[in-house]
C-alpha cells in the first residue's frame, strides 16, 4: 500500500530528520522524496511503502499530523489511491 | 508515478476550492419491521437502523483521514414511512417519527430522510395519516426529513395532495414559528421523486432497491469555479470541456470513497450523486459559477442558458467518470445556502419568478427560498403546482421547499444556521389562485407518458 506525505509550512532544522526518523520507527518505507523552499516555505512530497507497516494507515496519518504540530508544520498522509482515480482514466 | 502536480492540484481543490464527499447516505429498507403493533414496529425500525448503521459514522471518518478528503455529512434514508405505517391501526405516525429521531441520534448522523409518502396518483389511508403526522413530527423531532411525491410524467399531478399539503406547509411554518418556521426546512415535495438521492431532505430508499445500499453524494462548486477561470473569455466548447473534466476528477474522487465505504460496512454501493451543492461558505457558491460564465450576478439574462450549460455539462463529466451516476446529479440552488444567490435576491436581480425558469434546467427546484409568512395555503399549492408541471411536461425530477417564515415579510431577514444559511424573505406575486387549487382531482398525465 502506498502513501504520499506532503510536508508544508515555515522551513527550520530537522523536518526531514524527524519525518523520517517517525517514519522508519513505524517500519515505513520512503520510495521517492522531493523537496523545495519556495519564498521561505518548506515544500516536501514523499511517495512511501506501508506494506511492512504494523500500524493503522489512519494511525500513522494521526502520528504523522501530531509531529507536524510539535515542529509547527502541516503534515498529511493520504493513500496514494486518491491520486490515482483524479488523475488516471 | 504521480507527480507532484497532480497531488498539489488534488490537495489544492480540498483545501482551498472546498472539494468535498457531501454525504456518504445509507439506505435502510423497513419493509421487513412491519407489524400491526405501533410499539412493536417503533422498536423493530430503531433496531434495525442502529444494527445497520452502528459503523457507519466511524467508517466515514477513518475515510475521510486515509485519503484527506473531508466527508461533510453521513445520512441515513428508509422505506417511505406510509408503506411501513399501514399495518398499524394507529391516527398518527409520530412515534414512528421518533424512533427514527433516535435511532438517527444513536448512531451519531445529523438526518435521516424518509418520513414520505408517494401519492403522485392517489393517497392511501396510511399516506394521508402520514401526511397530516407530518407537522407535529417535524416539530418534536430534530433530525427527520419528510418528504411527498406529489406527480409523475407517467401519472400525472395529484391536485388534491398539492392542496393539503399547501395547507401543512402552513402548519408546519406555525408550529416551529419559534424557530423561524425551521420545521419547512426539513420537508420537501417532489415531481419525479428519485429513488436513490442521497442529498436531504428528500432523501428515502425506494421499494425497488436493495435491504441496504451506499449512496455518496459528491460536491464541489468552488472546484468549477477556479477551473473557470482559467478559460475566462474563450469559446462554450471550451468552457464545456472545463467543466466536464472538473466534474470527471471529483465524481472519481466520489466513486472511489463509495466504493470503499460499501466494502467497509460490508454493504452493496448504490449510486453516486455528482451535485454541485452551494454552502454558506464564500468560494463554495453555485451563483458564483454562473457569475464566472460572464453574468454579472445571477438572475441576469443569460442566467438560465448558463444554468443549463453547467447542468449538463456536470452530467457528462459525472457519467464519463463513473457507471453508477444516479439521484439528480447537475447543479442545486438553494437560495438560503448560497451567498451570491442571497446577495443577487437582496439586489432585486433573482426573483421566485426567475428561480422558477432555472428550475426548468438545474437538477431539481425551487429550494430554500423563504417567503412572508402570511402566504396563504394556496398560493403555496399554486406555487407547488407550477413546479410539480414543470417536472410533469419535461419528464424530470423537480421540486420545492418553500419556507413561510411566520411573523416576517418582505426584506426581513431568517436565520437558520448552520448548512441550512440565512435568507431574505422574497416577494410573492400577490394575485390569487385559489379557484384553481379548489378545484380538486388530479390533473391527467401529459401526452409523453404513452410510452408503452
Amino acid at each position: 500500500m502506498k502513501g504520499i506525505i506532503t510536508v508544508i509550512g515555515k522551513d527550520k532544522v530537522g523536518i526531514i530528520g524527524k519525518v523520517c526518523t517517525l517514519l522508519s520507527d513505524q517500519n515505513v518505507n520512503i520510495l521517492d522524496i522531493s523537496q523545495t523552499i519556495l519564498q521561505g516555505y518548506f515544500n516536501m512530497m514523499m511517495v512511501v511503502d506501508l506494506t511492512y507497516t504494523n500500524t493503522d494507515f489512519v494511525e500513522v496519518v494521526d502520528k504523522l499530523s501530531e509531529l507536524g504540530k510539535t515542529i509547527e508544520v502541516d503534515i498529511k498522509l493520504q493513500h496514494q489511491d486518491i491520486f490515482d482515480t483524479m488523475h488516471r482514466i | 508515478m504521480i507527480s507532484r502536480f497532480e497531488v498539489q492540484e488534488t490537495n489544492k481543490m480540498i483545501q482551498e476550492e472546498n472539494l468535498d464527499i457531501r454525504t456518504i447516505t445509507m439506505g435502510i429498507n423497513l419493509l421487513d419491521c412491519i407489524t400491526d403493533d405501533m410499539d412493536k414496529l417503533c422498536n423493530n425500525i430503531y433496531d434495525k437502523i442502529t444494527t445497520k448503521a452502528e459503523k457507519l459514522v466511524l467508517t466515514g471518518e477513518i475515510i475521510s483521514k486515509k485519503y484527506g478528503i473531508p466527508i461533510v455529512n453521513k445520512r441515513i434514508s428508509v422505506t417511505p414511512i406510509a408503506l411501513i405505517g399501514g399495518a398499524t391501526k394507529a391516527n398518527s405516525y409520530v412515534p414512528i417519527a421518533k424512533a427514527l429521531d433516535r435511532a438517527a441520534k444513536t448512531v451519531g448522523i445529523n438526518f435521516l430522510g424518509g418520513f414520505s409518502a408517494l401519492v403522485h396518483k392517489g393517497c392511501t389511508a396510511a399516506d394521508t395519516i402520514l401526511i397530516n403526522s407530518i407537522p407535529e413530527a417535524l416539530d418534536v423531532t430534530e433530525r427527520v426529513c419528510a418528504s411527498i411525491n406529489l406527480g409523475t410524467t407517467r401519472s400525472g399531478i395529484n391536485m388534491d395532495a398539492v392542496k393539503r399539503i399547501g395547507e401543512i406547509i402552513k402548519e408546519i411554518s406555525l408550529r416551529t414559528a419559534d424557530r423561524n418556521s425551521i420545521g419547512c426546512a426539513k420537508f420537501v415535495v417532489f415531481c419525479n421523486a428519485p429513488e436513490d438521492n442521497p442529498f436531504m431532505a428528500g432523501s428515502f430508499h425506494g421499494v425497488g432497491e436493495r435491504d441496504v445500499v451506499i449512496n455518496v453524494g459528491v460536491s464541489g462548486p468552488g472546484v468549477v469555479k477556479k477551473a473557470l477561470e482559467s478559460v475566462r473569455g474563450k469559446d462554450f466548447e471550451t468552457m464545456c470541456e472545463m467543466i466536464k473534466k472538473t466534474a470527471f476528477q471529483i465524481t472519481r474522487a466520489g466513486q472511489m470513497v463509495a466504493k470503499e465505504a460499501a466494502q467497509m460496512l460490508d454493504v452493496p454501493f448504490g449510486i453516486i450523486d455528482l451535485s454541485l451543492a452551494p454552502t454558506p461558505a464564500v468560494g463554495d457558491s453555485i451563483a458564483e459559477i454562473i457569475e464566472e460564465m460572464g453574468i454579472e450576478m445571477i438572475g441576469a439574462p443569460g442566467t438560465t442558458a448558463a444554468l443549463a450549460i453547467l447542468n449538463d455539462c456536470i452530467k457528462k463529466g459525472g457519467v464519463m467518470a463513473s457507471s453508477n451516476v444516479g439521484g439528480l446529479s447537475g447543479a442545486f440552488i438553494p437560495v438560503s445556502e448560497d451567498h451570491a444567490m442571497i446577495r443577487a435576491v437582496e439586489k432585486g436581480a433573482l426573483t421566485l419568478e426567475k428561480l422558477e425558469a432555472m428550475t426548468c434546467v438545474c437538477s431539481v427546484g425551487l429550494d430554500m427560498i423563504a417567503i412572508p409568512g402570511a402566504t396563504s395555503a394556496a398560493t403555496i399549492s399554486g406555487i407547488i403546482a407550477d413546479e410539480m408541471a414543470i417536472g410533469m411536461i419535461n419528464a424530470k425530477t423537480t421540486a420545492v421547499r418553500i419556507i413561510p417564515v411566520e411573523g416576517k415579510d418582505i426584506g426581513e431577514y431568517v436565520e437558520f444556521g448552520g448548512l441550512l444559511g440565512y435568507a431574505p424573505i422574497m416577494a410573492v406575486n400577490p394575485y390569487r389562485c385559489d379557484g384553481f387549487i379548489s378545484r380538486g382531482g388530479r390533473i391527467p398525465a401529459p401526452i409523453h407518458s404513452f410510452k408503452n
